[in-house]
């Protein structure tokens, strides 16, 4: 590829503008990540979106044709682009997760780049907790091998709400519709296996920009949008639960003015649900009742507000709320208790032991806690469940039961997603060492 | 479409505001660094939505070089006078003077890099835990990797290889005592997000965001306003011209834009139509190394 040249689809120039400010309410955010083993065009796939996209800029593709003549590269090499610090660089590898940006008139995306390697199940758990969509790119020449397998069972377990399957390389396969076809048929059991809820394939070349951006002339067999016009067009709206409402307190405002003297403001996000001025709603894990007096975005009054907006509430009864309490709606309660078991993927170099204790926070929520029992280990290429294991280390995933000191307001990760993660922290380092999915 | 929908810049102000408050009810004493620029400036107005009707409950820190744009310090002072915000000011010059540092020299001699001394003794002054920072992911590679909480230690030092998962929005701002959080609410936005959200919320910029007629000297292509910062020497390219500023840094290293947007439609629309980032187009120090920001991070710049 030539720097000189523009990008490609300048019929497209027009279109690509910057959207007028009316056409910017539309505009809102897919967050995904991408997944592939070492090789798959992972990196070429990402340069390819940013590149065609236009979302590289001159002066960084000058950064990059230099870099690439260092290593005597003659085309620029879109891999280089999202390969981050120089520490990593010089390992020539990618250690850790980064975010890219870029944006379209309909969408700005949100890239989670975690690196495909073998022992990076903690990176990738990271990237998933946050995404609406993952990219799973396979390698046509290659089919599903164990890492594809590993990065679904992943996504499942992480609730990911949309699969991409990128079948690329399409052109060392001579754009053969029946290496697609077999891969589709193979990958569809997996995904049905795992119970994987909207799947979608799509033949690409991230070297060559076949469906990526532009539609493949070469894949003519194949009907479906380009990986891009799918991403933009996917519906992510009903990925945020609108029907059960749930508001952490993450802080209580007091002004203590003399115009705001007995001013008590609860300051929060809406994790899921709606809430309007009226609304009858339970403070957990109090377990009192209440009504909604008014709801505050910024200074401005609103009637409703939903997740996953960040608003201040002001209740009509004189209640003891502080930071790490719950304002539920009145149907569909939450879990109480100070015992349940989780889904916990392993993130520190230390192993984890049965009996320890460690603080747990669940969104603006922090209690001490004990793992008490490791009940199995599973296996993330296979699914299998090994009882009792003696040690959890780095990037295994295991089922385990955590007692809290006080009890915790939470749903299944299954039905609530944004109220059933949680992290865990060893006391000592303070590091985070654990996520968990709480099984309800 | 239902109505319960966000656009991006309300997804990006909901996450922004859900960090400020994390900070304030994580730590004892948080601080919000404040430059003047409009990423700072995007910070102080989610602060205050974050905390309406009350005030913000942290101060706004000033780390002043010395050689910032007059119209950047009176708006500075303004706004804090204007939000009832506390504002501390600690100035480099006088970090320069008691610790005996070596001022830069050169022409463009920058107290860019002598700025984290400062920042670093300001932190240990008012024991501030946390520090609420303008950077972006989206400005230079080796931010793309930071996290929304960084921990520090007490050199200010950031380590990418030990940084600590991030997931969903939980934040872990555990630390050990000397260790400290830098913050960053608006890791997520681009700068094209910056300025449709302060064309959206209707936020008040300093002046010289806005094309203005200044004396500039031109070097190697780029235009530096002429100040008593940098040297003049003979031969020098000086003349008037119609410019604005994309980042407000310090006089002697952030470079003008020649333009005529006046308001900040024009002034997207031309950012809009240019394909040079942020940084290539305004900061001269970034030149010097592909590395440059890491190795300043690494040094507890940001
Ligand atoms: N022929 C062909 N090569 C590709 C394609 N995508 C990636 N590659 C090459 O495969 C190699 C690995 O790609 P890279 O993006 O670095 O893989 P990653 O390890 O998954 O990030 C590089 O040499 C790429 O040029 C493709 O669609 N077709």
């Amino acid at each position: 590829m030539d720097i000189s040249k523009k990008p490609k689809f300048k019929s497209d120039e027009v279109k690509r503008k910057e959207p007028k400010s009316k056409k910017l309410k539309r505009m809102d955010i897919l967050r995904f990540i991408t997944a592939g083993s070492v090789d798959d065009g992972k990196s070429t796939l990402i340069g390819r979106l940013l590149y065609d996209s236009k979302s590289i800029l001159v002066d960084q593709m000058e950064t990059l044709a230099g870099q690439s003549k260092n290593v005597e590269h003659a085309d620029i090499d879109l891999a280089l682009l999202t390969d981050g610090l120089r520490a990593e660089r010089e390992q020539g590898i990618t250690i850790d997760i980064a975010y890219k940006y870029f944006s379209t008139p309909k969408r700005k995306f949100i890239i989670a780049d975690a690196p495909g390697h073998v022992q990076y199940t903690r990176n990738m758990v990271t990237g998933a907790s946050t995404a609406n969509l993952i990219v799973i790119l396979i390698d046509a020449r290659l089919g599903v091998i164990e890492q594809t397998r590993r990065h679904s069972i992943i996504a499942s377990l992480l609730r990911i709400p949309h699969v991409v399957v990128a079948v690329n390389k399409m052109d060392l396969v001579e754009f053969s519709q029946d290496v697609y076809s077999n891969i589709l048929i193979e990958y569809s059991k997996l995904a049905e296996s795992l119970g994987l809820p909207d799947v979608k394939f799509i033949p690409i070349s991230a070297l060559k920009g076949d469906n990526v951006v532009d539609q493949s002339t070469n894949i003519s067999w194949y009907e479906g949008p380009t990986l891009l016009s799918y991403l933009e067009e996917i519906d992510v709206e009903s990925d945020i639960n609108l029907e059960i409402p749930r508001f952490a307190v993450q802080y209580v405002i007091r002004p203590q003015t003399e115009e705001l003297h007995d001013y008590r403001g609860y300051a929060g996000e809406i994790v899921s649900g709606v809430y309007s001025k009226g609304d009858k709603v339970n403070v957990l894990p109090q377990g009192i009742s209440a009504t909604i007096k008014s709801i505050f975005l910024g200074e401005q009054q609103v009637e409703e507000a939903f997740a996953p907006q960040s608003v201040t509430i002001e209740l009509n009864e004189d209640i003891d709320i502080s930071r790490g309490d719950v304002i539920v709606g009145a149907g569909n309660p939450p879990l109480v208790d100070n015992e349940f078991d989780v889904l916990l993927c392993w993130m520190d170099t230390k192993p984890l032991i049965a009996g320890n204790k460690y603080l747990l926070q669940h969104n603006s929520k922090v209690v001490r806690s004990v793992v008490r029992e490791v009940e199995y280990k599973l296996d993330v290429n296979s699914l299998e469940k090994a009882f009792n294991p003696e040690q959890v280390q780095l990037n295994e995933i295991v089922r385990a039961k955590i007692k809290t000191q006080t009890p915790l307001v939470f749903d299944d990760y299954k039905k609530l997603r944004a109220n059933g993660g949680v992290i865990l922290i060893d006391e000592t380092s303070n590091v985070t060492v654990g996520a968990c999915m709480i099984e309800g | 479409m239902s109505k319960y929908q966000l656009n991006h810049l309300q997804q990006l102000e909901a996450e922004g505001i859900h960090i400020m408050r994390e900070v304030a009810g994580q730590f004892e004493r948080p601080a919000l660094l404040f430059s003047g620029g409009k990423d700072s400036i995007t910070l102080v107005h989610l602060a205050r939505k974050a905390f309406a009707p009350g005030k913000i409950p942290f101060p706004l820190v000033h780390i002043d070089t010395g050689h910032n744009f007059p119209e950047a310090l009176s708006y500075r002072d303004e706004l804090a006078e204007k939000i009832g915000a506390k504002l501390i000011v600690r100035n480099v010059g006088d970090t320069i003077r008691e610790k005996k540092l070596t001022e830069p020299k050169g022409k463009f001699a920058s107290r860019n890099a002598l700025q984290s001394y400062t920042l670093l003794d300001t932190i240990a002054e008012f024991e501030f835990d946390a520090c609420i920072g303008g950077a972006r992911r989206d400005e230079e590679k080796a931010r793309a990797k930071e996290r929304i909480f960084s921990v520090r230690d007490e050199f200010g030092t950031w380590d990418p290889k030990r940084q600590r998962p991030e997931l969903w929005n939980i934040y872990n701002g555990k630390i050990s005592k000397g260790e400290n959080v830098r913050v960053f609410p608006i890791s997520n936005w681009t700068e094209l997000d910056v300025w449709h959200y302060i064309q959206s919320e209707k936020i008040e910029l300093p002046s010289i965001y806005f094309a203005h007629e200044r004396e500039v000297l031109e070097h190697q292509g780029q235009l530096l306003a002429v100040s008593d910062f940098i040297r003049i020497e003979e031969g020098d390219n000086i003349s008037k011209r119609q410019v604005r500023y994309r980042t407000v840094g310090d006089m002697t290293c952030t470079a003008a834009v020649e333009s005529t947007a006046s308001t900040l439609e024009d002034v997207i629309r031309e950012i809009t139509a240019t394909r040079i980032s942020e940084r290539g187009e305004t900061r001269i120090d970034d030149r010097i190394s592909e590395a440059a920001m890491e190795d300043r991070k690494k040094n507890g710049y940001f």
